[in-house]
């Protein structure tokens, strides 16, 4: 690799010399332990970091391939009628985008990649409690996503239901759902092994001077979410199974004509599927609650009410799931209940929302890559929240039921909220990962296209869905054309923006400046130890925890980011 | 888990079988009582034979009996969240 003069960091000064200025990541747990190839060395790692940094990799090359789709979504609704595929192929494509996305993606997303990387170093413990059912775990992935990968290309064809899998159409079918539930059921175990791991490290391992008010809230946001993880997840391994056994068997379990009951399907999908959201949006507010305070160089507002809701949200949205079912024919008793109890959910919500403001309020602001993301994160989040809102109100869902609303509503969360979150985590933690730093500029123009492209992309679907547009549709009336136009080109720019910054950030991992433990000037455990972290992390000596996390006395940012 | 080792010792097989005579009984319970016309006290009934059955089963035959109050109190939480999901579900099929 040549030498990059770094022209516009004003690195060379900075006394740095153990790492070299250019190459991949090398020093501490990168190293390639004496007598084992390099290879071998990560297939069979139990260290943490590298299980989270192997989790990380698959889930960005699976999200690659989901944008991918969803562009080619976006492409074919640019205008009415056949654009660039056929209708049985569109079917299977936004199937094929929800299912990577949801279950390949986000769900493992922050909690299994940033989780693992961070959490034991944030709790300064030596590794996760159970490190070899950790591999274990990645290994579940690994298999679950080769079987949904090869669901697409055996049987009668790739799964055309959704990635709700909601039957009579899942039960009749001829394409092959089959094995794409069984990926599933696979996909499930990783996630509920990782929440067990993540409970017991949070409870056992934590350094003997860290209580439970002294624990980051990103742990905390983790520690909530894994609750959910072991506790609904077995139920979504119960529901895929009934579909398998429904189609292999023919138990008639949802079928009224012998006895069963579809709306039984659909409670049992969303009790798993609904808290799986949580899972998803959980840790990001938890990234969030880490990355405001150290950019803002002020203490949290409000630490304990953000620890309490992250457990509240675990619990109240566990008993909101059939807010997802006020028209498929539930009683009205239901939907009154279930309508009342996701009014609920908004509050621990807004609680995290309003003392994230708060914090920023009179803070002296970085206005730093991660911190760009983390506002983007609350402005989108805030969005996509209150217009769950109108779903969640039964008079007004019934309007916009199945319509582009709500998958405006739901990309403003997952994609705003936990995407944002992700990128934040990646902007945030990356120096203490590769020990180097990114083109920060580059960063916050990426952040800044990702934040036109994203409004763009879903603000015109919330217009579509107030006038009738329903989602999933292969083809609309001409009167929708303007409005897919914009959200088609919002798409493009999307991906314009993603490119950037993946650019940049690669750019960084092989270039980058070189940086010293602690460049933001964060006053978590993690930012004690050296940018990478080495192996066996602290050493056999517990870290002794003499400050808050979000105590920033005497911690100054480093002269890289200043 | 010390006082789990100290306390282990395998259980006896009448025990054993008195415990499956028991799951037998309540089982023969089940079936009689859907023949019994009380419209939703049957789902009550069912759901209250079946949550014994599966209290006999976790307590001697899972050998939760032995353990500490930590993993006695786990499995009671998973119990009532799933009290819990049954229970919100029937917000929906008990009013339809």
């Amino acid at each position: 690799m040549a030498e990059i003069p770094m022209a516009e960091t004003p690195m060379a000064e900075t006394p740095m010399a153990e790492t070299p200025m250019t190459g991949t990541p090398d020093g501490g747990f990168w190293t390639t332990p004496p007598g084992r190839s390099t290879l071998g060395s990560w297939l069979l790692t139990t260290d943490h970091k590298r299980i989270g940094l192997l989790y990380l990799w698959c889930i960005l090359a699976f999200f690659a391939v989901g944008v991918l789709l969803g562009l080619l979504i976006r492409l074919e609704l640019i205008a009415p009628g056949r654009t660039i595929m056929a209708q049985q192929t569109y079917n299977a494509v936004f199937t094929l985008h929800g299912v990577i996305m949801i279950f390949m993606v986000v769900i493992p997303s922050i909690p299994a990649a940033f989780g693992n990387i961070v959490m034991p170093l944030q709790i300064g413990a030596e590794d996760v409690a159970f490190p070899r059912l950790n591999l274990f775990s990645w290994y579940l992935y690994i298999l679950g996503a080769a079987i949904a990968v090869v669901s697409l290309f055996t049987g009668g064809g790739a799964p055309d239901t959704g990635w709700t899998f909601y039957v009579p159409f899942s039960a009749t079918t001829s394409t092959n759902v089959n094995v794409a539930v069984l990926a599933v059921f696979i996909l499930g175990f990783s996630s509920i092994l990782t929440g067990l791991n993540f409970i017991v490290t949070i409870h056992r391992l934590r350094a003997p001077s860290m209580g439970w008010t002294r624990m980051p809230l990103f742990t905390w946001g983790l520690y909530a979410t894994a609750w959910i993880q072991v506790l609904a997840t077995p139920v979504l391994g119960i529901t895929v199974l009934l579909i398998f056994a429904e189609r292999v068997l023919g138990l008639g379990l949802f079928d009224p004509a012998r006895g069963g009951d579809p709306i039984l399907y659909q409670h049992l999908f969303w009790i798993y599927s609904h808290p799986a959201v949580y899972i998803m949006i959980v840790p990001a507010m938890g990234v969030i609650s880490d990355v405001i305070p150290v950019f803002a160089r002020k203490n949290i507002f409000g630490y304990k009410t953000i620890a309490i809701s992250s457990l509240a949200i675990a619990f109240a949205g566990s008993l909101v799931w059939a807010h997802h079912m006020f028209v498929s024919g539930m009683s009205d008793v239901a939907v009154m209940v279930f309508s009342l109890l996701t009014f609920i959910v908004a509050i621990p919500s807004a609680v995290k929302v309003f003392n994230w403001v708060s914090t920023l309020y009179k803070g002296s602001i970085y206005l730093d890559p991660p911190l760009i993301y983390s506002l983007g994160f609350i402005f989108l989040f805030s969005m996509g929240g209150v217009t769950g809102l109108v779903l969640g109100g039964a008079g007004t869902d019934v309007h916009v039921h199945d319509t582009y609303f709500v998958v405006g509503h739901f990309h403003y969360v997952i994609f705003g909220g936990t995407g944002f979150g992700l990128f934040a985590a990646m902007h945030f933690w990356f120096p203490k990962v590769y020990g180097r730093l990114y083109n920060l500029k580059i960063a916050n123009v990426a952040a800044v296209i990702l934040v036109i492209g994203l409004n763009m992309l879903y603000f015109p679907m919330y217009l579509l869905g107030l006038e009738g547009m329903p989602r999933r549709y292969y083809d609309y009336l001409p009167q929708y054309t303007d409005l897919h136009v914009v959200s088609t080109v919002g798409s493009w720019i999307t991906a314009a923006g993603l490119a950037l910054m993946a650019w940049n950030l690669w750019r960084g991992l092989r270039h980058g400046a070189p940086c010293g433990p602690n460049p933001w000037g964060a006053a978590t455990l993690e930012w004690t130890l050296p940018s990478p972290p080495p192996t066996e992390n602290f050493g056999p000596v517990e870290p002794e925890v003499t400050r808050g996390p979000y105590d920033f006395k005497g911690i100054e940012r480093e002269e890289v980011v200043a | 888990m010390h006082a789990h080792e100290e306390g282990h010792h395998p259980p006896s097989y009448r025990l054993l079988i008195g415990v499956w005579g028991a799951l037998m009984v309540l089982t023969a319970v089940t079936v009689w009582v859907a023949q019994v016309p009380l419209g939703f006290l049957n789902v009550v009934a069912a759901m209250a034979v079946a949550t014994c059955k599966a209290l006999l089963v976790t307590l001697f035959f899972m050998h939760l009996k032995d353990e500490n109050w930590t993993f006695k109190g786990m499995v009671l939480l998973v119990f009532v969240i799933l009290a819990i999901f049954i229970g919100f579900t029937f917000f929906d099929t008990a009013y339809r």
